[in-house]
């Protein structure tokens, strides 16, 4: 096995794990963000072992930084005292999501095929130039309907947030 | 080298993963923490299938890691949104438990 192969392991056993930390964490709701966290990071060492290295960067940034310390101040915010992380529902029903996430991977498994190995690269691929220049020439469009998205969800954000609407 | 099978494999794992959070846990924020988890496996299928469809020579094809940039900014929008709604959630009903907001009207 070569190193980045070995690496690709380690950052894929550490996402699952603190994945599933995350999302079986009934207690503490600041630990499972910083279980995302982590998830979040070993994801970006895998997109640069996969040479997405712009994306790897974006990555960190906004899920590593803005998101989960945005979700961070909010449960800090709200006070939410130790009963509002009860693990709760019914057993029926955990049963059921469990079944159902199973059914979906065993979904994923049964229709996969064998891609074969990756082929070489091209010059520059997946630097902040090349993927610039994407963006900025035939994906110039999405650019712009991104950044009326985000106008539209900064003013819906304060809006919702307000305490009182007037 | 990097099987891409495996890519994908680990990409359904933690897209399971995030829908067993959504569909069994019952606290608002974590449930959100959920969806993230789903877009970030969909982003990683993405960007590996990115690597196996590179483009020719001399030309990059990156159509898979510009639609990652793009599942990105819809991620932290839908953040900044759903939590604004939790917190007046929270105002109204003192709680972040979905259980409590099951009715439409009150």
């Amino acid at each position: 096995m070569t190193f980045p192969a070995f690496l690709f392991y380690v950052f894929a056993a550490l996402a699952v794990l603190s994945a599933l930390g995350m999302v079986l964490n009934v207690r503490n709701t600041v630990a499972a963000a910083m279980s995302l966290v982590v998830t979040m990071v070993a994801l970006a060492g895998i997109y640069v072992l996969l040479e997405a290295h712009l994306v790897a960067v974006v990555q960190v940034m906004v899920y590593g930084g803005a998101i989960v310390v945005l979700f961070l101040f909010v449960v800090m915010l709200l006070n939410l005292r130790s009963d509002d992380f009860a693990p709760g529902r019914a057993r029926l029903q955990k049963l059921a999501g469990a079944l159902l996430g199973l059914a979906l991977l065993a979904q994923v498994v049964r229709s996969s095929v064998a891609f074969g190995a990756f082929p070489p690269l091209p010059d520059g691929f997946g630097g902040y130039r090349q993927v610039g220049i994407a963006l900025y020439t035939d994906y110039v469009l999405l650019v712009e309907v991104a950044s009326l998205l985000l106008t539209a969800a900064i003013v819906g954000a304060l809006i919702l947030a307000k305490r009182k609407i007037d | 080298m990097i099987p891409l099978e495996h890519v994908i494999l680990l990409s359904a794992v933690l897209f399971a993963i995030g829908v067993i959070g959504v569909v069994t846990r019952r606290n608002l924020i974590v449930i959100l923490m959920s969806i993230e988890l789903m877009l970030n496996a969909a982003n990683l299928a993405f960007v590996g299938f990115n690597r196996l469809w590179p483009g020719g020579a001399g030309e990059n094809a990156l159509d898979g890691q510009v639609f990652v940039l793009m599942v990105i900014t819809v991620a932290a929008a839908e953040v900044a949104v759903g939590l604004g709604i939790v917190i007046s959630m929270f105002r109204n009903r003192d709680s972040v438990d979905i259980e409590d907001v099951s009715l439409l009207r009150w």
